[in-house]
């Protein structure tokens, strides 16, 4: 039962952006964005060959600038959403845009995978998500297991809805909403709630996050103070409706249920740094992964508040005869939340870290130094989850 | 004189001896005698051979020995003959003496002789006389007899005639006792002769009249206006007249009821002890006073008259349980209102004093009826109100906490922590004496209840350690926590001075206080741990937990303070567009003199600690040194633009030998390592913040600038010196990184800027 060593690369580049390709069901693969302000930015698909623990990577250009944010499109594979920082006249601008990866970038791979270093393809742009009024973009997040046709993106105290038309060289808001208050007050991340038919927004701001319906565009909750400090990253439950994960400076990791937003639910404090990202497990919610700046990944088994809270209910059918009783006793063992492992191998702030959209037991985490970890969930963790 | 004396008496004694020897006397032991009789020459022995030994003396002394001897001898026996004329003359002497008083006996003898004779002739002259007189009076001694009888029989029948008249009269003077008196004695002949009509007539009368006589005893007692002194003389009389006992019991207990049912009740404006001292003088006595005069009438009288068959004790003494244990509960729970009512702690020894008083005066109804359950439910009233005022006692030390926490707070403006802390140490330790010495009230010598064993033992040790001293130091170190948890969220709603203040008092409590106060209170009240207590460890360990999250939180605090003046700082400049570095920036000045403050602060509560050793001159030389060598190194590094990995190698390689630094971990009780954490804190919040920003070339030399500044400032106050070196070295190549021009500033001059200030 001995796990699988973590899979290390390293990027030449420092980098925050990362996301797993979300249209990508089959081959388990990563997209991840660098930053650098003196060459040309790259994206980095970074392929894992389960079978033979090897990494294939691959590059594109992302000449427009460095990257902040990089999202997948959930229904074609090869579009994808960058936030990127440009720089013209000493004056940075922060700009949002929608790309496709060219077709043949993975032919040309396999051809000569020793040039594609020296001589990247270049990103093709589709469209840009600014207007005139809105800029500084955050973050753009596109609707989820929707068709590619919907993104949101965040920009100061924007939250702009844009349908994207004729395959997505064409972008137009269709609806805005605007973050009210005293001071500047500025989105710093969010979240599109898969669930309600897609019709709900989280976002983070200063230490508040709060909950918008997009048909409306209008807020539909506020936890105001969730974090002592500021929040860094949010994520739904992708099973329980109304739970949600947020995390941020005060080094905490804390779950709400968003119908009742005096108290969190359940609250974390692993980490001795702030917390970059959370995120569930796609298909076993009591998996959550949190990244923060104390170079550290960690894996959690919050069992109490997940979709399966007395285990995986078995049917009496599917045990064998002999392994009756071994089964009872594992049933009757207290299920308690626990953290399941840290991972240390990253020697930088990690600021990032996502599951696969493939593999539910992998997952890969970045850091700053451009150091991107894959590793998988312990194996008898996984057995006692399935079986 | 004395000397001559006792040879004197020598000399006596042993004349005397050779007398006895000479005379055969022999009263000397036989042993002595064996020696003696072996030596035929030796002249006192009794086998003295004069033949041999004028023999020896021949054969053995020359002449001149032999004239020695010889006058010796002579000069002995004249000694011996003289001696015995001594003797004779005494015994002659007695002998004459003896036969003198002899002779005078005879003589009175003689004269007695002659009275005894004449005093025998006078007895046998008064025997005749007296003969002679009884033997005429016999006759008339008959007849006296006779006729005394005749005159009581007639006395007899008197009385009876008389009885009704008699009878009516008593009725008439209510003298009741005396007519049941004479009804008695005359009610036995009566019935004899029953059967004569006269008698008849006259017994008829008499029971027309005792019927009369007890209607009207029945009458007075049902009215019950009467004292108890009346009234038991109307039911003894009852009782005699054969009216059924059950009914009397009955009648009188609830006379007596409606006489008790004035007990006081429980008016808050008199205090307790008048209340229990109205209730003793006023219930307890009369219920006494019931009981006695009940027991007196209903058991120990029936016992001894013909009643005593009918059962009668037994349910007299059934229905006065009954009666007794029905009223004391009433009473009970009167007074156990009262009790609660008594809320105050101020003064203790007022309660105890009641419920000493009450306890002690439900020790005479023990001692009236020997089975009630009565005593054992007063000494539970008495537990109870121990218990309860344990109870507030805690509560009263944990507000009195609480109040002081609050004195603190206010106080918390002015720089003396350590006067703060002792006094509140003191008065929170003072309070807890006070509070052990009202407490210890109960348990005094001359308290009726404190020989109970529940206070000897349970209150003691489950009590007063368990419930007042243990919960309250337990309630000392979740309050303390608690600051940690509500302040943890709003932002530091609890000034962090108090929470240092705390941390040190828990800290204090756990290295003696706790021992101390639980010593204090095991000895004041010897307690004999039946059942297992809280041990002191897990005390001491708990209130180490509390202090050193309490620090933690502390350094969190002043932490993020200064976090946040850092992050506000790097946010809201445009550091691309930036003037060239003329001075070290405010903002850095307000972090080393906040620093400062702070480790003053922590320094009056807490020891210096340990650190590294550095060298003499730390914050200037070897900032040069790093900052011209390595630093320098870097930096050419990241600029050769055909080696953009050489960067993340030379840091990569650093981190290999550094260890990885825990931002928010757990401090130790000492300044340096407190001031430790708090700076990294700080500085890494700089360094993420630099890593979210885009900087021009003037940009990244202001950060140099700040960050030899802080250099030159913070190495004194950490553990290890190479720490901050680290994080600035790190916060001064990521600004590199994120620099359009990185264009570095010459190191001079930024000593020059640094040290214009």
């Amino acid at each position: 039962m001995e796990d699988d060593a973590p899979v290390i690369y390293g990027l030449e580049f420092q980098a925050r952006a990362l996301t797993a390709q979300t249209a990508e069901t089959d081959a388990i693969r990563f997209l991840v964005g660098t930053q650098s302000l003196k060459f040309d930015n790259q994206i980095h698909i970074i392929d894992f060959d389960d079978e033979n623990n090897i990494i294939n990577k691959n590059v594109l250009l992302h000449q427009a600038g460095e990257i902040w944010h990089i999202g997948a499109s959930p229904a074609d594979k090869a579009v994808l959403t960058t936030c990127y920082n440009k720089t013209s006249d000493s004056r940075v601008v922060s700009c949002a845009a929608v790309w496709r990866m060219p077709s043949d970038w993975e032919t040309g791979s396999h051809e000569s995978p020793d040039d594609s270093a020296h001589n990247p393809q270049t990103l093709e742009l589709l469209c840009h998500l600014d207007d005139s009024a809105h800029s500084n973009a955050a973050c753009v997040l596109w609707e989820p297991m929707g068709d590619g046709k919907r993104v949101i993106s965040l920009a100061d105290n924007h939250a702009l809805l844009w349908d994207l038309q004729e395959s997505s060289t064409q972008a137009t808001v269709s609806s805005t909403a605007t973050l009210e208050g005293k001071g500047q007050l500025k989105f710093t991340s969010g979240k599109w709630s898969p669930h309600h038919n897609c019709s709900q927004l989280a976002t983070a701001n200063d230490t508040a996050i709060r909950g918008w319906d997009l048909r409306t565009m209008s807020q539909i909750y506020c936890i105001e103070n969730a974090h002592g400090q500021l929040v860094r990253d949010l994520d739904f439950n992708p099973n329980r409706q109304y739970y949600l994960a947020s995390c941020g400076d005060d080094c905490k990791v804390k779950f709400w249920d968003v119908r009742n937003v005096q108290e969190p639910v359940k609250s974390l404090e692993e980490h001795s740094h702030w917390v970059w990202s959370v995120r569930y497990n796609h298909s076993h919610d009591q998996l959550v992964l949190t990244a923060s700046s104390d170079s550290r990944l960690i894996l959690s088994n919050m069992v109490s508040i997940s979709s399966e809270p007395f285990g995986h209910l078995v049917d009496d059918e599917e045990l064998s005869e002999g392994e009756d009783n071994h089964q009872e006793d594992k049933s009757k063992e207290p299920l308690k939340d626990s953290v399941v492992s840290t991972y240390e191998e990253h020697e930088d702030s990690v600021y990032a870290a996502e599951w696969s959209s493939a593999d539910p037991w992998l997952f890969a985490s970045l850091s700053y130094d451009g150091r991107l970890v894959i590793n998988r969930v312990p194996r008898a963790l996984k057995y006692r989850i399935l079986l | 004189m004395t000397s001559s004396y006792s040879l004197f008496l020598f000399k006596r004694h042993r004349v005397h001896g050779m007398l006895k020897l000479y005379y055969g006397l022999n009263e000397e032991g036989k042993a002595e005698e064996q020696p003696e009789s072996l030596d035929p020459c030796d002249i006192n022995g009794p086998h003295f051979d004069p033949e041999l030994f004028l023999n020896k003396l021949r054969r053995e002394c020359s002449l001149a020995e032999l004239m020695d001897q010889e006058t010796c001898m002579v000069k002995q026996i004249r000694s011996l003959d003289s001696d015995m004329q001594t003797l004779v003359y005494e015994n002659y002497n007695k002998f004459i003496s003896a036969t003198d008083t002899i002779r005078k006996m005879k003589n009175d003898f003689k004269k007695m002789e002659d009275e005894m004779d004449c005093l025998s002739a006078n007895m046998a002259a008064i025997t005749e006389f007296s003969a002679r007189i009884s033997g005429t009076l016999q006759d008339q001694h008959a007849q006296i007899t006779k006729l005394s009888g005749v005159h009581t029989l007639l006395r007899k029948l008197q009385f009876l005639f008389e009885l009704p008249a008699r009878l009516n009269k008593c009725l008439e003077l209510q003298a009741y006792a005396q007519a049941v008196r004479s009804h008695r004695r005359a009610r036995c002949v009566l019935q004899q002769y029953s059967h004569l009509p006269s008698f008849k007539g006259i017994q008829d009368d008499c029971h027309a009249i005792m019927d009369k006589l007890a209607q009207e005893l029945r009458q007075k007692f049902r009215d019950g206006g009467s004292s108890a002194k009346d009234l038991s003389e109307c039911v003894e009389l009852l009782l005699q007249l054969d009216e059924p006992a059950e009914e009397l019991c009955d009648k009188f207990l609830s006379h007596a009821q409606s006489r008790l049912d004035t007990i006081p009740s429980p008016t808050s404006n008199t205090d307790i002890l008048e209340f229990i001292d109205r209730g003793c003088n006023e219930f307890v006595s009369s219920l006494c006073l019931v009981i006695t005069s009940y027991q007196e009438l209903f058991i120990n009288h029936a016992q001894k008259g013909e009643l005593a068959s009918k059962n009668i004790p037994q349910m007299a003494n059934g229905k006065l349980n009954a009666f007794v244990d029905d009223l004391a509960a009433r009473y009970f729970s009167l007074v156990e209102r009262r009790i609660q009512e008594e809320k105050g702690v101020a003064d203790n020894s007022l309660l105890v004093r009641a419920l000493d008083r009450f306890h002690r005066r439900l020790q005479a109804v023990t001692k009236l009826l020997p089975g009630s359950a009565v005593p054992n439910q007063g000494t539970e009233i008495v537990i109870r109100a121990a218990t309860e005022r344990v109870k507030q006692y805690l509560s009263a030390l944990q507000s009195f906490y609480m109040d002081s926490l609050t004195d603190v707070r206010q106080a918390l403006a002015t720089p003396r922590l350590p006067e703060l802390l002792s006094s509140l140490s003191a008065s929170i330790l003072n309070q807890i004496k006070s509070v052990l010495a009202s407490v210890h009230l109960f348990t005094a010598k001359d308290i009726t209840f404190s020989n109970k064993p529940y206070f000897k033992g349970e209150f003691c040790s489950q009590g007063v350690r368990e419930s007042l001293v243990v919960s309250f130091i337990k309630f000392v170190c979740q309050s303390s926590r608690q600051f940690c948890e509500s302040a943890g969220d709003k932002g530091g709603s609890t000034p962090p001075a108090l929470l240092l203040l705390l941390s040190r008092l828990c800290l204090d409590y756990e290295t003696s206080t706790i021992s101390y106060i639980l010593t204090l209170t095991d000895e004041q009240f010897l307690v004999q741990h039946h059942s297992p207590v809280t041990p002191v460890t897990t005390l001491c360990a708990e209130a180490r937990e509390a202090a050193q999250k309490l620090l933690n939180h502390y350094v969190k605090v002043q932490g993020l303070i200064i976090s946040q003046m850092l992050r506000k700082s790097v946010e809201t400049r445009d550091w691309v567009n930036t003037i060239e570095p003329r001075n070290v920036r405010a903002v850095m000045k307000r972090v080393v003199e906040d620093t400062t403050s702070i480790d003053v602060q922590v320094g009056l509560l807490y020891e210096e600690g340990v650190r590294k050793a550095h060298s003499s001159d730390s914050s200037k030389r070897t900032f040069s040194v790093y900052s011209s060598s390595r630093q320098q190194a870097r930096y050419a590094a990241s600029y050769t633009p055909s080696a953009p990995m050489d960067t993340n190698l030379l840091s990569n390689i650093h981190k290999l030998f550094s260890e990885r630094i825990d931002i928010f971990s757990s401090v130790e009780f000492n300044k340096v390592s407190v001031m430790t954490g708090i700076i990294k804190i700080s500085l890494k919040t700089f360094l993420e913040c630099v890593r979210l920003r885009t900087f021009g070339r003037y940009g990244l030399q202001q950060i140099q600038v700040d960050c030899h500044y802080l250099q030159m400032y913070l190495w004194r106050f950490v553990s290890d010196e190479n720490l901050v070196h680290f994080m600035l070295d790190e916060i001064v190549g990521s600004s590199a990184h994120r620099c359009l021009d990185p264009a570095p500033m010459e190191q001079s001059v930024i000593e020059v800027i640094c040290e214009r200030g």
